[in-house]
């Protein structure tokens, strides 16, 4: 068996109130693997995400990235191993434009010169986007705002890339075009998500969290398919869409 | 209001852009030591924060409408040093990219807009806050009058450069006082903003307010002033107002000008004399036919007033036509 | 929410001052506003000489008369001024048409128009050729703090996003028939920039973040761009023939 691109194993954390978000949540994913984290609003999911690149530490339980702890000392090197996109565009494209957003990650790791330009370029053509290179990232539609957050991660050459609601307010044409984008990456990535058939249609394997652990974890198809466990955690299908028939 | 070039002489801008820059320089040297990584991208927030609410218009009276300065509250929010970067910022950015004054009267406006306002606001802040207690009626309180004062002290600023090196020679106590006067009543607005906003901000994440955190307020007992102290407050401008149009006008006019004092000193002698000699477009107040007599000087400086804001409301009407037409 | 459209200020083109790297139009600009603003109010030719440097930038730069029209519409308010000026100056007054000018305030209200117009146009010219990125990383190149630069980078990328929220909460409130007209209505309004501001500063924890997660220790990289002399030689033959004039105008004067 290969080291696991990211290994989670028993993360605890509490709000500073005394709130407990995460409780003994363990998990781990191998190369290559899209996997989809699915759960109601307030299960921990995206105080989970900020744990996988140490901007939160845990209070106890670790976090490894490829066999990399999640420590002081590697800070630096997980962070790049750990691509997290964003869930609202605007809070990750702060440069003036696209081409210096996608190259702000690299050149934070010492690239520069003709190498940078080849990681911006190669990036921003794996989403499709190298036509608006030199444009403000403001003036873009959500979708191509979304794709462009994805190349300013995938320019960093992560071991895993987290998207945190990659298909929220797209419409369905950008949905879709999102989701062939992402799955010809062939890229190891977790997936926060409430858009169920998109969990579906990207990810062969899907987590379940619901206050703070991780409930199930097992084959999309099946957990969509599991009424009990999905009426348990909240989670529901859109009308009449049959998992099974899907895909 | 944003001096174009060409407004104030080549020297004084010169020497304003001198003083803008230290400030600057000071202010960039002690925020960086609250700076830190995290607050870059703050503070550029908090600019694009003040610049919309600068073009923000409020209602005053019957749909005419005014728009925010904002130093005070930028000091009272993320604290004197920070602010007084941020409000330089939007000034640069304002003039720069939106030719909203003159580049050669960037170092004018810095001190008006930026280093006056935030200066003053939060020195009256702090100031009236040895003497009241310590809870956050007084945080608003002390933060509209800060915004007040800081308004009336920025148009002090103007007509100091003005006084210094206006080319349309204009340099007049009088002119002082009326000025003095009418941003007196202007002020109210930023003042009862500045406490409204500053409730808002305490109601919700008191731990935001710079001005409460360093007193160690955190939480909001009232989110608004009482009915009593906004009329007292607004009475209280007023009155100023009047007061200096009526009386300190025309007692000012007597004297000689301090400003002038110090333009002669400063070496701007020839200049400043020729002013304060009565010669110029404003000194109309005194010059034509009422010289010497003191009730004249009451009635032109009302009548100044009455003028400084059909002048306003024609410069609102102009910039609101502007904005309907950009508006697509 | 009008008026943030920060790429309504760029005109879209590829001419020789389109091309120009930022940081010698930049200096440009400044050596010409500087020119302007001291050459003595007497030396008409002067301004003649500045007038058509700046008309000479606009065309180069292929603006069209009512862009550059458009743009000056800015400083009516001070041309109002000027205007004002001429009545109430003091000092000797001559007849014009029936009407009795001093003409002190003749000076004055030309010396104010003059050199506002000239130095406004002259940074319509640069916004309207230059980008935003472009003028930022510029500022950058002539030693602006990068502090500085910084901080307006964020705030220019984040005014649209801003002003939008902004927008968006004044249109929630008057679709529940909320549209104040007078000052003691002013609850709403400070209260929806309560929450502008508090919208703001979480914004700005957010954007720490994701930068953090990119690697972000402190300093912002720089991706500026590289002037070569001949650039600048070119940028600055226009300031160049503007402080001839200037100071042809002082030494005639």
């Amino acid at each position: 068996m290969s080291i696991p691109a990211l290994e989670v194993e028993g993360l605890s954390y509490h709000y500073p109130d005394g709130t407990e978000v995460l409780r003994d949540a363990s998990f781990h994913i191998h190369p290559g693997e899209r996997v989809a984290l699915l759960g109601p609003n307030g299960a921990g999911k995206t105080t989970l995400v900020f744990h996988l690149n140490g901007i939160f530490r845990p209070e106890r339980g670790s976090v490894t990235v490829a066999g990399l702890p999640v420590e002081d000392a590697n800070l630096m090197e997980i962070r790049r191993r750990v691509g997290i996109v964003f869930q609202d565009p605007d809070d990750q494209l702060f440069m003036p434009t696209v081409r210096q957003d996608v190259a702000f990650g690299p050149a934070n790791y010492g690239l520069e010169g003709d190498e940078l330009e080849e990681r911006v370029t190669a990036a921003l053509s794996a989403v499709g986007m190298l036509n608006v290179a030199d444009r403000p990232p403001h003036h873009l539609s959500l979708g191509q705002r979304r794709r462009v957050a994805v190349a300013t991660v995938l320019a960093m050459r992560p071991e895993i890339v987290v998207l945190d609601e990659p298909s929220s307010n797209l419409d369905p044409a950008s949905r879709r075009e999102l989701a062939a984008i992402l799955t010809s990456l062939e890229i190891t990535m977790l997936m926060v998500t409430h858009d169920l058939p998109y969990a579906l249609e990207l990810c062969p394997r899907a987590l379940v969290m619901n206050e703070g652990s991780i409930i199930a974890d097992g084959p999309t198809k099946e957990i969509l398919s599991d009424r009990d466990l999905m009426k348990a955690n909240r989670l529901e299908l859109p009308m009449g869409f049959d998992p099974n028939l899907a895909s | 209001m944003h001096i174009p070039d060409g407004f104030i002489n080549g020297a004084t801008s010169l020497g304003a852009g001198v003083v803008a820059a230290s400030s600057l320089a000071a202010g960039l040297r002690r925020a960086g030591r609250v700076l830190q990584d995290r607050q870059i991208p703050l503070a550029g927030l908090l600019a694009a924060f003040v610049f919309v609410l600068q073009m923000l218009n409020f209602p005053v009276v019957g749909g005419m409408s005014g728009h925010l300065l904002g130093g005070a509250l930028a000091a009272l929010l993320v604290g004197p040093w920070i602010g007084l970067v941020v409000m330089t910022v939007v000034i640069g950015v304002q003039a720069l990219l939106f030719a909203d004054g003159g580049l050669s009267a960037l170092g004018l406006n810095v001190i008006n807009m930026g280093l006056l306002t935030v200066a003053t606001g939060w020195l009256a802040f702090r100031f009236l806050m040895i003497v009241l207690p310590k809870n956050s009626t007084s945080i608003l309180t002390a933060g509209a009058f800060g915004a007040w004062l800081s308004v009336v002290v920025s148009s002090l600023g103007f007509v100091g450069e003005y006084s210094i090196g206006g080319v349309g020679n204009a340099s007049l106590s009088t002119v002082l006082a009326a000025m003095a006067g009418t941003h007196a009543l202007i002020g109210i607005g930023e003042g009862l903003i500045t406490a409204g906003v500053l409730g808002a901000v305490l109601a919700v994440r008191p731990d935001l307010v710079h001005g409460a955190r360093i007193f160690g307020i955190s939480r909001a007992d009232t989110t608004l002033l009482s009915r009593r102290r906004v009329a007292l407050f607004v009475a209280g401008g007023v009155a100023v107002a009047a007061l200096l149009v009526t009386v300190v006008a025309p007692l000012a006019s007597d004297d000689p000008d301090g400003l002038e004092r110090v333009a002669i000193d400063q070496g701007f002698a020839d200049e400043a004399q020729d002013h304060s000699l009565g010669d110029s477009p404003l000194a109309g107040y005194d010059v034509q036919g009422v010289e010497g007599d003191r009730m004249g000087t009451v009635v032109a400086g009302l009548i100044g007033l009455g003028a400084t804001f059909v002048a306003g409301v024609a410069f609102m009407i102009v910039v609101r036509g502007k904005r309907v037409r950009s508006n697509h | 929410m009008a008026g943030t459209h920060t790429h309504a200020l760029f005109v879209h083109g590829d001419s020789e001052l389109h091309r120009l790297p930022a940081s010698p139009k930049l200096g440009a600009l400044g050596l010409f506003v500087l020119a302007v603003v001291l050459t003595p109010r007497e030396a008409i030719g002067a301004f003649g000489v500045h007038a058509g440097l700046v008309l000479l930038g606009a065309w180069i730069a292929g603006l069209k008369p009512m862009f550059m029209a458009r743009r000056l519409l800015i400083e009516i308010p001070f041309v109002l001024f000027a205007i004002f000026l001429p009545f109430v100056g003091g000092g000797e007054r001559i007849e014009v048409v029936g009407l009795s000018l001093s003409i002190e305030g003749l000076w004055g209200g030309w010396n104010i128009v003059a050199k506002a117009t000239l130095g406004l146009a002259a940074s319509v010219v640069l916004t309207a050729t230059t980008t935003v990125p472009d003028i930022l990383s510029g500022l950058d190149r002539l030693r602006v703090p990068r502090l500085i630069t910084s901080i307006a980078g964020f705030m220019v990328r984040y005014l649209d996003v801003i002003a939008g929220e902004m927008h968006r909460m004044r249109m929630a409130m008057l679709s529940r028939g909320h549209n104040p007209r007078w000052i003691w209505q002013l609850k709403a309004y400070t209260a929806s920039a309560g929450a502008l501001f508090i919208r703001s500063y979480e914004r700005g924890e957010r954007v720490y973040y994701a930068m953090t997660a990119r690697g972000f220790t402190g300093r912002i990289p720089t991706f500026d761009e590289k002037a070569r002399p001949a650039d600048w030689a070119r940028a600055l033959s226009l300031p160049a023939i503007a402080w001839f004039a200037a100071g042809w105008g002082v030494v005639a004067g």
